[in-house]
Order: C-alpha cells, then structure tokens, then sequence
C-alpha cells in the first residue's frame, strides 16, 4: 500500500479513510467537493483502490451496482447538491436489494455563503428517505468516522442503502475566495 | 435498403459469446437478450435509464478477467451519454458497447429520437475517447460486429442502425433480489 500525501488532518477524512480500508471497499467514485479533497486524495494515493471521476453522481449508482454482481464493494463520494442528480438512479440498488453507501458533504446549511444552495440542501433528507436510503448526519468531526462505520455495516451486513451526511458545520462554509 | 433487425444482429453477436458477461438497457434490449442468449451470465435491467454503461463499468472493474457487453437503445444510451467520457478514462479493456440504434422511442409510441436527428452515437464516443467505434447498416457487416465487441481490445463502441422491433417480447425474470443472486452465483460461484 502506497502512502497517502502528508496533509493537514481536518479530523475525519483519515479516520473514514482507515474505515474504507478495513471494510475491503476498493472503489470510489466521485464528483469532486472540497470537503471530500483530503479523503479522494488518500484513496487516489493508495495502490489498492480505484478512484473513479463521474460526469454526473448518478453514474455512481450504476457503477456501484455493477461493481456488487462482480464481487466489489464501492462508495460514491458527493456534494449534497449531486442528492438531486441521483433519485431515479436510486431505484437500482432499490428493485435488487443491494448494498449502497454513499458520503454526502452538506451545501446550503449553517453559514452557507450562497443562498442558490439552499433548495437542494434542505431537501437531501427528505429525498433520501423517500427513495428508501437511510440517512445518518454528523453534526460533529468525531461523529464522521462513528457514523461512517455504522453506514458501513448497514450497507455491506445488511444489504441497505445508506448516506451519511457531514453537516457544513464539519465542513466550514465556501468562502468564495474572501 | 431494408434496415437491420436488431434481433437477427444480437444472435448473430452472441453466437459464440463465451463466457462473456451481458449488460441490456431497459426494454427491448432486454427482452431481446432473454429471447437470444438467455444466460446466468445476463444482467437482466428493468429501470434507471441511463445507468447501462455506468453499471457494466463497475462491473468491468470488477471482473477484469471477463469480457463485458452492454446491449442497449439510443435512447438509454442517450440519457446517460456522458458516461462514455467516464469509461473511456478508465482504459478498461475488457467493455464493450453495442447500441441498437432505431433513432426512436418505439416502446412509447416511436416518438422520433436524438439520433434520428442530428446526433451521432459513434462520433459522440469518439469524441468521449472511445477510440475504437464502428457503425453498421446492412447485414454483410454484422459479421464484423461479433470480433469487434468481444475478441478484439476495449473499449469499443458499435452502432447498429436497426429498423422497429418485429418480435414479440419475452420477459426476464423481473425479481429483482433474484436477478442479482442467479448472476452472482454464476460469476462468483
């Protein structure tokens, strides 16, 4: 296993990272948030995992379903905005019963900077749900990796469809260059 | 010329398909799949449009040790066009795409489709980073597509130009649990 780059730990992605390893997940697929960096860039660091750019978050569904027939367990990686992109998509590992587990970094919470994210952000929960995805928000860095690994053993142990939300409280607001 | 019937080209594709593993899109693609090459070795989809390639791409990833072919419509393929840009990055070299292409929506009543119109799926691929794309329209060529999509290296993409289905479907088993379980005991034992 290749060493990840040395970066500044921000109190959860290196813990969900040790998470990732140990439940065997050697595939992630993304569209990209900067709440997600130092996580994707420790899994794109390590020679045992794929991480895979997507044009849309959806995508990942299908991938992760794809991924389970074979015999590989995935994670989607996405900003609370990419909630909206995947509904339907949902309906997959819905119909089949299968695993999927996704990491939601939140937009248009506490301190948001920018207003247009306030829509898709107050209805991630509520979509989720509808679609059958359990959902567990960490509203604190130490509840990341805590959460993370209840997620983990409801998707992979129970063949659920769970998404773990980090609050923007985690996170930090977008300063938009200020 | 009298256009191609897409499910004369899919027996003639899978003739010899080994132990090639099979994606179809939702619809026609998959019933004709069921009707001509029914397999544990099927992925049998019976939603998300779109999510054809995306879901042979995870399983390539999966199982670099066998072939994977997607099986699907315009239509489908058009929703989730995209994706293409996302296999192509992957340099997989066992996924392949083949795309029944009657440039319509003929399940909901053969609305005119993209393709009939200005798109062109092969460019489209080639323009993604697909590198190897071919087009077929008439029946001598059909017998290039078999080598094409499941000897020769990936990721390739083909174009059937087909005419309107003149089959009467047959179904899948639409157990959803079950679809997975029979295709997992096949190709994971």
């Amino acid at each position: 296993m290749s060493q990840a780059p040395a970066q500044t730990d921000d109190g959860w992605s290196g813990q969900v990272f040790g998470l990732i390893k140990n439940a065997g997940i050697s595939l992630v697929t993304t569209v990209p948030d900067a709440g997600l960096t130092r996580l994707l860039n420790m899994c794109a660091g390590d020679s045992g995992m794929r991480v895979v750019t997507l044009s849309t978050e959806e995508e990942g569904v299908g991938i992760g379903y794809g991924a389970w027939l074979g015999g590989t367990r995935a994670l989607l990686c996405l900003q609370s905005s990419g909630t909206g992109n995947i509904i339907n998509g949902l309906a997959l590992p819905a119909y089949h019963e299968t695993p999927f587990l996704m990491l939601v970094t939140m937009r248009g919470q506490e301190g948001e900077g920018n207003p247009a994210q306030f829509p898709m952000g107050r209805a991630v929960r509520s979509v989720f749900e509808a679609m059958g995805v359990t959902v567990l928000e960490a509203e604190t860095k130490e509840q990341v990796a805590e959460d993370f690994g209840k997620a983990v053993k409801m998707a992979f142990d129970e063949g659920k469809m769970v998404a773990v939300l980090i609050s923007q409280k985690v996170i930090g607001a977008k300063s938009f260059g200020k | 010329m009298s256009k191609l019937n897409r499910r004369e080209v899919l027996a003639q594709v899978l003739e010899n398909r080994g132990d090639a593993l099979v994606v179809p899109g939702l619809g026609t693609s998959n019933y004709d799949l069921f009707a001509v090459s029914p397999s544990d070795c099927n992925a049998y989809i019976w939603n998300a449009m779109g999510l054809t390639v995306p879901t042979a791409l995870g399983l390539a990833i999966a199982r670099p040790d066998r072939r994977v072919l997607v099986v699907t419509g315009d239509g489908e393929m058009m929703m989730g066009i995209g994706s293409l840009s996302v296999v192509a990055s992957q340099n997989l070299k066992n996924l392949s795409i083949l795309i029944m292409d009657n440039e319509m929506f003929e399940e909901t009543g053969k609305q005119a489709g993209l393709s009939s119109l200005k798109a062109d799926i092969a460019k489209i691929a080639e323009g993604s980073g697909i590198a190897r794309t071919m087009t077929v329209r008439s029946g001598n060529e059909v017998a290039r597509l078999s080598r094409f999509l499941l000897e020769e290296d990936g990721p390739a993409l083909a174009v059937a130009k087909v005419g309107p289905s003149m089959d009467k479907p047959v179904f899948p088993s639409m157990d959803g649990p079950g679809i997975v379980k029979t295709f997992r005991s096949a190709v994971l034992g």
